[in-house]
């Protein structure tokens, strides 16, 4: 009887084991056929077959070193610099927001989080092109500056992840430390903020990643100025119709070259992701 | 929020108002002469008794205002009700005896200033009733021989007993320029006739009223068939999208999960990738991949598994069906990570007793597993649902809307109400009926989240505390 209980249970892990190794191939599927694109050495936008005949770095040389037409490293630089600043911008904004929200009682708390919470119903790029004509009313279009303003703009409205965090600290700390006589400011800066480490780390890399992976807000603000584009817009355009045909392979190795770093970042910070949007949810 | 209590807030709120009103005049009666003084000239009462820096902020409000409406603001508020009559062209100067080109109004920066106009008067009139009441109040401290606050007073208490003021006043600032004020700026355009043929510069908008939502209900039968058509394909898309990742993803979380097999953070490592990689790189190159020309085919058929390409993204049926199996490879992994954590919580037990009464995995799944999670998980399926609806990214990398169809406006089989909003705005320069999408679109999801929030019994009142 045990016996045929083990058996089963073997058969039945074994089954899971195929299935998870098919999913597995279905999933990294499209990754290796963009790596293997980016390292192919035939022209062409599409091969007939799956894997390269011939393989090569010059799609990464190419990319890195002819400006010409499409200049990867000033987008690269671009992005950085919009990454770094939107991220201490948001990371700021965030924690300061899920801050009064959680831990500060006061009479517009409720209406204000009632009127986010409907804002963020209305669909994200309605007010782009509203947002395009006040950036240039103050003569900000086309310039880094405006992006940076642009993603750290609405970023307060994302409080809920940090909020359900710094709900799950008890309050009696907040309390015992005011008894002795800490400000609320001290209360912040030197009690909850050391307390929230994963949420802080959350926040940080969701904002830095952000300029990575968004391509709608640069082309509407950057319009048709190639050096102010971020890699995201830039590698999109590679692949337009007119360019698809020679820039293919380069735009798979800088698809490479951008990912590589994002998913290390990403697998890093798994647990607090998880952590952040459990928390989140939970609580509304 | 019961519908009786919303009632009782609101004769609240109205009586408050009423209240208000009414102390002003009587504190106009009661102050003395500075008080009196204040309500014309702001932070008077402030300057006078001891609180000179705040005094001086209430002048420079008062001053600033009154600078901007002479220069500009009258004028902006003035020209809302016609967005401009001038039009650009050539008139006859009848004075040099020639044609002159005129410049015209812009009907669009004229709402965008004529909103933000209106928006700084009623900041301007909150300041104005501040600095009235703090007149007053400071007379009756005064009186009374009581302390009044000093300017290192005000520091201390901004971060203190009014730390709230402090930390939230530049992310409100933020919002409300860059996602307040554009979307109330969006909201007025769809009452107007912004679109191709009205393109300021050179040509006018005006407002018509509702007549582009009856338009795209009923009145204009090729707006409206596309509406109805990409509203239904919409709902359809975020119930498949939602509820099919949802349960495949809890599974393949189940199977990782389980006891016995081996290298859990390996095949998790392995889902987990495929999120990090930014979706306009993965569902950019799935897109070329699903070309009738293009690897997959290819592939299957040099395999020999199919004698025709599969016309993935070109038949208008296929490609609804590819963007869903497409979206189950991006949102799997996802609904994995985030229900692994949460299926450990659900007790051992249960499964325990289940297996002794003979229930078989599957019975256990629907039965157990299932209830929980959907217990547990519903503010996140309803977040999901409401992205899903507004999934921008994966139908507009993937398809593009495409395959494009004469029978629809502007729009491709494929397409969302959003991505249709994006097409008519970027492309087609509708933004009157952008706009009105875009509302129809909120008032869709609000309802929906009302009624699901309301429904459910997992969101639970958040632990209060004074």
């Amino acid at each position: 009887m045990i016996k045929s209980m083990k058996a089963k249970r073997t058969i039945g892990n074994a089954f899971i084991y195929v299935i998870l190794t098919l999913l597995s191939i279905v999933w990294v599927f499209p990754v290796a056929w963009l790596v293997m694109q980016s390292f192919r050495k035939e022209g062409s936008a599409f091969t007939p077959y799956f894997i390269p005949k011939q393989w090569t770095f010059d799609n990464y040389i190419n990319l890195l070193t002819d400006t010409s037409k499409f200049n990867f490293p000033r987008w690269f630089g671009n992005t950085l610099v919009v990454a770094i600043a939107s991220c201490i911008l948001t990371t700021v904004l965030v924690l300061l927001t899920a801050y009064a929200f959680s831990r500060l009682r006061f009479k517009m708390r409720r209406p204000m989080m009632n009127v986010i919470l409907i804002l963020g119903m209305f669909p994200g790029f309605m007010s782009m092109i509203a947002i395009y004509h006040i950036l240039k009313a103050i003569n900000l279009t086309q310039s880094l500056v405006s992006l940076v303003l642009v993603y750290s703009g609405g970023a307060a409205m994302g409080y809920y992840i940090a909020k359900g965090f710094f709900d799950t600290i008890p309050y009696a700390i907040d309390e015992a430390a005011m008894i002795d006589g800490a400000t609320k400011n001290q209360v912040f800066w030197k009690i909850i903020l050391p307390m929230s480490k994963p949420i802080v780390i959350y926040t940080i890399l969701t904002s830095f990643l952000t300029p990575w992976v968004d391509f709608i807000f640069v082309s509407v603000i950057m319009k048709d100025n190639y050096d102010k584009y971020t890699v995201a817009l830039g590698l999109f355009q590679m692949i337009s119709r007119e360019n698809v045909q020679k820039y293919f392979t380069q735009f798979c190795a800088g698809a490479v070259l951008i990912a590589i770093p994002i998913t290390l970042l990403f697998i890093k910070m798994q647990k607090y992701y998880v952590s952040g949007v459990t928390a989140g949810g939970a609580k509304g | 929020m019961k519908l009786q209590s919303f009632f009782k807030k609101l004769s609240d709120a109205v009586s408050g108002f009423f209240a208000a009103c009414a102390n002003y005049f009587v504190h106009f009666k009661k102050g003395d002469i500075i008080t009196k003084i204040s309500y014309f000239i702001m932070g008077f009462g402030c300057f006078c008794r001891k609180q000179v820096v705040k005094g001086l902020a209430y002048l420079a409000i008062q001053l600033g205002y009154i600078y901007f409406m002479i220069t500009s603001g009258v004028y902006y508020i003035s020209m809302l009700s016609t967005l401009g009559t001038m039009q650009q062209g050539e008139v006859w100067d009848e004075a040099l005896q020639i044609y002159r080109i005129q410049t015209g109004h812009n009907s669009m920066l004229l709402l965008l200033f004529g909103v933000f106009s209106i928006f700084l008067t009623i900041l301007f009139i909150a300041f104005y009733f501040m600095s009235v009441s703090r007149a007053y109040k400071n007379q009756l401290l005064m009186e009374q021989g009581k302390h009044i606050n000093s300017f290192k007073d005000d520091v201390r208490d901004l971060l203190d007993s009014k730390y709230h003021i402090t930390v939230l006043s530049i992310p409100v600032i933020l919002t409300v320029a860059f996602t307040i004020l554009p979307l109330i700026f969006m909201i007025l355009m769809a009452f107007t006739n912004f679109d191709q043929t009205h393109q300021p510069p050179g040509n006018l908008f005006t407002w018509i009223g509702t007549s582009n939502f009856s338009k795209i209900l009923y009145q204009n039968p090729r707006w409206s068939s596309t509406f109805f058509k990409l509203l239904f394909w919409t709902i359809i898309w975020a119930f498949f999208a939602t509820f099919l990742n949802y349960i495949l993803g809890i599974m393949l979380a189940i199977m990782i999960n389980k006891k016995g097999i081996r290298i859990k953070s390996f095949w998790r490592t392995i889902f987990v990738t495929t999120i990090a990689i930014p979706q306009f790189v993965s569902l950019l190159l799935m897109s070329r991949m699903l070309l009738d020309n293009g690897a997959l085919n290819n592939l299957l058929l040099n395999l020999g598994i199919i004698k025709e390409a599969i016309p993935f993204l070109t038949n208008p049926n296929v490609a609804k069906v590819t963007v869903i199996i497409v979206n189950l490879w991006v949102g799997i992994p996802y609904t994995m990570l985030i229900t692994s954590g949460i299926l450990m919580n659900i007790p051992e037990d249960l499964y325990e007793a289940s297996r002794i009464d003979g229930a078989t995995p599957v019975k256990q799944f629907f039965a157990i597993t299932l209830p929980y999670m959907l217990h547990v998980t519903t503010p996140y399926l309803i977040t999901q649902f409401v992205g899903n609806i507004n999934n921008f990214n994966v139908i507009f990398l993937l398809t593009g809307g495409g395959p494009q169809s004469l029978n629809l406006y502007q729009a491709g089989e494929t397409d969302l109400l959003v991505t249709w909003l994006y097409k008519l705005t970027t492309q087609e320069q509708n933004y009157a009926l952008a706009s009105t999408i875009g509302i129809v679109i909120f008032m869709l999801l609000s309802s929906i989240s009302l009624i699901t929030y309301n429904m459910t019994s997992a969101v639970k009142e958040e632990d209060t505390f004074s």
